[in-house]
Order: structure tokens, then C-alpha cells, then sequence
């Protein structure tokens, strides 16, 4: 019985060839195998949001993510927005606004925060968005009701959501 | 997790033939399965990876309505244009699901065939009778706050935790499934069970079943949906409510209701939709039309706040639908 498999992952665009065991999730692998322990595991279930990378230019939670499903498929993690010489523009806000406490949630705070911004952008509603047609023709105008309901797949123990929700708007 | 295969199947035929096998899970955005995998709940030892089969897209279709593919991402079908304009339902259901990560991940297919979220089918040290067929339910006389208020057994009290399905519901949707016997369409009503004396079983879908696509007839009326719950983001809904509503000279023409988190499947209202058609769209129709639904309600004395919310969530749905001022 093949229990594992020989993979392909691209991370922050580079290509890593691995062995993994079916059960590992992208989480994992990339913690584990990679040594990109930016992401973290938090509630390790989907709850929690600390895991957030993105697929493919889409933010999903890399816990419940199979590694071997995302082969060849192109993974960014916090290590592929900047660097602590080169920050990136949410980074940057992040700092300005104060945006966290213990630091631990930030990193899946700071991916999905960058595609909440792209989401908006490409005109995908809310929840909260009154007028679902409205982003049809154009990006949603963000504002603190809207980023509070579009982060609130990231959970922050420190209560810092009031300086994430500024870096994103910022 | 135990040690599994993984198996990325080139059509639905292979796909079929290998989840035929024994100890075979579909998955796709693994959102749900994933998770009961990690909690013992669920034991594969072959995955089928349905993500290979580029079942994701929606088409319009012939007679105007759409054509969703199993494999379409929560978020894609929610963001889709004509699912915005024509069906504003069924976004509102999506986009009052889950988080942003999950909908991005979480397909169509998968988001029909979810386990239900009561605390004790996903607690292994604890007896479920849906996990466990005939080791009980403690939830009968334990928690069952998040729990059924229609349609339940002696046997289970457990939800059908989805939104998607509910607004899927009220839209008369089709699942379109290939079968161990071939191609088979289910309308979406009837696709899940009512636990009875076999609340292990979530579906009426053969074993070794592929969903494939979801179809959608052409939108009439007006459309919304509405969510209560604990948090105001990213929670089960306590009630949820799908409605489709064609009013003419003040009259309901017709309506369609569908309730969620009350039942073990997305519960359409038929009760309600025969006491409003032919009556005038007021308040006080609505309020004898939630009645007449809810009277047939069992709750716990835990969850029997469900039947109160459930009935305002209706006639504030309706009443949002005729434009009243509220």
C-alpha cells in the first residue's frame, strides 16, 4: 500500500521536491520540511485562522490543506510578502497601526489581510455588503465593517483587532 | 490519522470505481474531512482526490437557468455575477458561511455532503448514533442548545450544518450525481434524510456516488437570506432563512421558505409556503404562515428558543422581501 508520495511544492516561488506521507497537511509540510515556520498552528483545525497562506493567490487555511493536493500549485506564506529589510505595505501598517500584541496570529493575520485587499479589489462582496451587485462593475470600498467581517476568519487572543483592522484599511 | 492511499482519478468513471472500494473518501477542498480525519471521526484509507476531475465552473443553461459544477469554490460561486443578480439567495447564504479561507476552498459537492457539527459526533470518547449506529444519543437528554427542533428522532438530534444547501433548497435545485449504476438527478429536497431510526446515513446518494453539478432553475421573485447566530461572523447559524417571494397587487403569488439549523436536512417550509399563496403579503400572514409550520416543532428545552427565533426570522425575511419598512 502507497501511503506516501514524491511531490512538488512551490513555495514563495521556489520549487521544493519532497516525500511526504499523505496525511501531512500544507501546514506541516511547510513548518516540518521547509522550515518556513511563519505560518503557525494555532487550534490546528480551521478555527483559528494562524495557519493562512495562499493558494494559488487565494488565502486558505494551510491545516486542513493536504500537501499532496497542492502539488505543483503555488503556495505564498508570510516569508513571500517581504522581508524584515524590505517590508511589505501591510507589514508596514502593521507597525504604524499597532496591530498586534504577542505576535502570534499576526502572520495569518498579515496573508489574509493581503487578500482581503485583493478580494475587495477584484469586487467579491461581504457579508455585510449591502448592494451584492455593487462590486460588479469595479473593486468594493472598504471600510471597518467590512474588514471586520472579512478578517473574521482570523482570530486574535490579544484583542488587537483594532489596529488590524486600520492596517488594512491604512 | 491513519495511513492512507491517495488516488487522483483522470474522469468521474475511475472516480467512481475507486470510491466504490471499501474505506474510499472523496475529497476536494478537505475543509470538513480533513478535520473529522484529524478527530478520529472519520478513518479512510483512500483518498479520492474529485479536485482532478475539473468539475469546477458554472454554465448557464438552456431554459435560463445555471449549471453550478461540483468542484466550484464557495467563493466562486458566491462572487459570480448572475448568482449575485439572479439568485442574491444563494450568495447571502454562501457568504454567511464559514470565513474567507474556508469559502475558498470549500467546493460545491463538498459543501452539500458536510457532517453534521454536534459536539458528540465529533467527540469520539462520547456515544452518537450517527458515528456509532445504536451506541445512542446523549445529546436527547445532554446539549442540544445548536440542535433540531423539526423533523428529529429518538435517535439523533443533529443539523445539517450548511447554508449553501438551505438557499439551494428554497431555488429548487438539482444535485446531478454519476452512481455505481449511472448518472442520477436528486432535487436538492429530498437529497438529504431525516434521521429516523438510521441517522448515520447524511444522504440518499448511493455509496461510491460522485456529486458532479448542481443545477439551478431560472430564477423567479425576489430572494433573500438571513442568519441568527451566537457571533456576528463565522458561527453555525442557530436559525437560518432562504426565501423566494413573488408578490402580485399585494398578494403572494408564490413562496418558497427554506429553515436551517433546525432540522437534520435544510427544511423547506411547505406548511408555511400553502398557508401564505393566495393571501396578502402582510405581517400577519407571514406570522400565521410561521406558525403553521412550526407548530409541528419538538424542541428540547434547551433549543425551544429556536421556534420563537424561527418564526420572527421568517416574517422579518418576508417583510424584507416586500420592502417594508423595518
Amino acid at each position: 500500500m502507497t501511503t506516501r508520495s514524491s511531490l512538488t511544492l512551490t513555495v514563495n516561488g521556489t520549487d521544493h521536491a519532497l516525500e511526504l506521507d499523505h496525511r501531512t497537511t500544507l501546514l506541516d509540510a511547510l513548518r516540518e520540511h521547509l522550515g518556513l515556520t511563519g505560518s503557525k498552528k494555532g487550534c490546528d483545525h480551521g478555527q483559528c485562522g494562524a495557519c493562512t497562506v495562499l493558494l494559488g493567490g487565494r488565502r486558505v487555511n494551510a491545516c486542513l490543506t493536504l500537501a499532496v493536493q497542492v502539488r505543483g500549485r503555488e503556495v505564498t506564506t508570510v516569508e513571500g510578502l517581504g522581508t524584515p529589510e524590505d517590508l511589505s505595505p501591510l507589514q508596514e501598517a502593521f507597525l504604524e497601526c499597532d496591530a498586534l500584541q504577542c505576535g502570534y496570529c499576526t502572520s495569518g493575520q498579515l496573508v489574509s489581510g493581503v487578500a482581503v485587499q485583493q478580494e475587495a479589489a477584484d469586487g467579491w462582496p461581504s457579508a455585510v455588503t449591502e448592494d451584492l451587485t455593487a462590486g460588479l462593475s469595479g473593486p468594493v470600498v472598504l471600510d471597518d465593517a467590512e474588514v471586520r467581517e472579512r478578517m473574521s476568519g482570523n482570530l486574535c487572543r490579544c484583542g488587537a483587532y483594532r489596529g488590524i483592522t486600520a492596517a488594512v484599511l491604512a | 490519522m491513519k495511513e492512507l492511499r491517495y488516488e487522483a482519478p483522470a474522469d468521474v468513471a475511475a472516480a467512481v470505481a475507486l470510491l466504490s472500494r471499501p474505506g474510499a473518501r472523496a475529497i476536494a477542498g478537505g475543509t470538513n474531512l480533513v478535520d473529522l480525519m484529524k478527530l478520529g471521526v472519520e478513518t479512510p484509507d483512500l483518498l479520492v482526490d474529485v479536485d482532478a476531475l475539473d468539475l469546477a465552473g458554472v454554465e448557464d443553461t438552456a431554459d435560463g437557468g445555471l449549471r453550478i459544477g461540483a468542484g466550484t469554490r464557495n467563493s466562486d460561486l458566491a462572487a459570480d455575477p448572475r448568482v449575485r443578480s439572479r439568485y442574491p439567495v444563494l450568495s447571502r447564504a454562501l457568504l454567511s458561511a464559514a470565513s474567507g479561507q474556508l469559502r475558498n476552498a470549500a467546493s460545491t459537492g463538498g459543501n452539500l455532503l458536510q457532517r453534521t457539527r454536534c459536539s458528540y459526533f465529533t467527540d469520539t470518547s462520547k456515544a452518537c448514533n450517527k458515528r456509532v449506529p445504536g451506541s445512542g444519543c446523549p445529546a436527547v437528554e445532554g446539549l442540544s442548545r445548536g440542535l433540531a427542533v423539526l423533523g428529529t428522532s429518538e435517535h439523533c438530534l443533529a443539523t445539517h450544518p450548511g447554508d449553501m444547501s438551505v438557499a439551494l433548497a428554497a431555488l429548487d435545485a438539482v444535485v446531478h450525481a454519476e452512481t455505481p449504476d449511472g448518472p442520477v438527478e436528486i432535487p436538492l429536497v429530498d437529497f438529504h434524510r431525516l434521521p429516523g431510526d438510521a441517522p448515520q446515513t447524511d444522504t440518499v446518494l448511493p455509496a461510491g456516488s460522485v456529486v458532479t453539478a448542481v443545477s439551478l432553475p431560472p430564477s423567479r421573485g425576489v430572494s433573500t437570506y438571513r442568519k441568527a447566530r451566537d457571533r456576528a461572523s463565522y458561527a453555525f447559524a442557530l436559525v437560518s432563512v432562504a426565501a423566494v417571494l413573488e408578490v402580485e397587487d399585494g398578494v403572494v403569488r408564490d413562496v418558497r421558505i427554506a429553515l436551517g439549523g433546525v432540522a437534520h436536512k435544510p427544511w423547506r417550509a411547505t406548511l408555511a409556503e400553502q398557508a401564505l399563496t393566495g393571501q396578502p403579503a402582510t405581517a400577519e400572514s407571514f406570522r400565521a404562515a410561521a406558525d403553521a409550520e412550526l407548530a409541528q416543532a419538538t424542541p428540547t428545552a434547551q433549543n425551544a428558543f429556536k421556534v420563537p427565533l424561527a418564526r420572527r426570522l421568517v416574517v422579518g425575511t418576508l417583510l424584507e422581501l416586500t420592502g417594508a419598512d423595518l
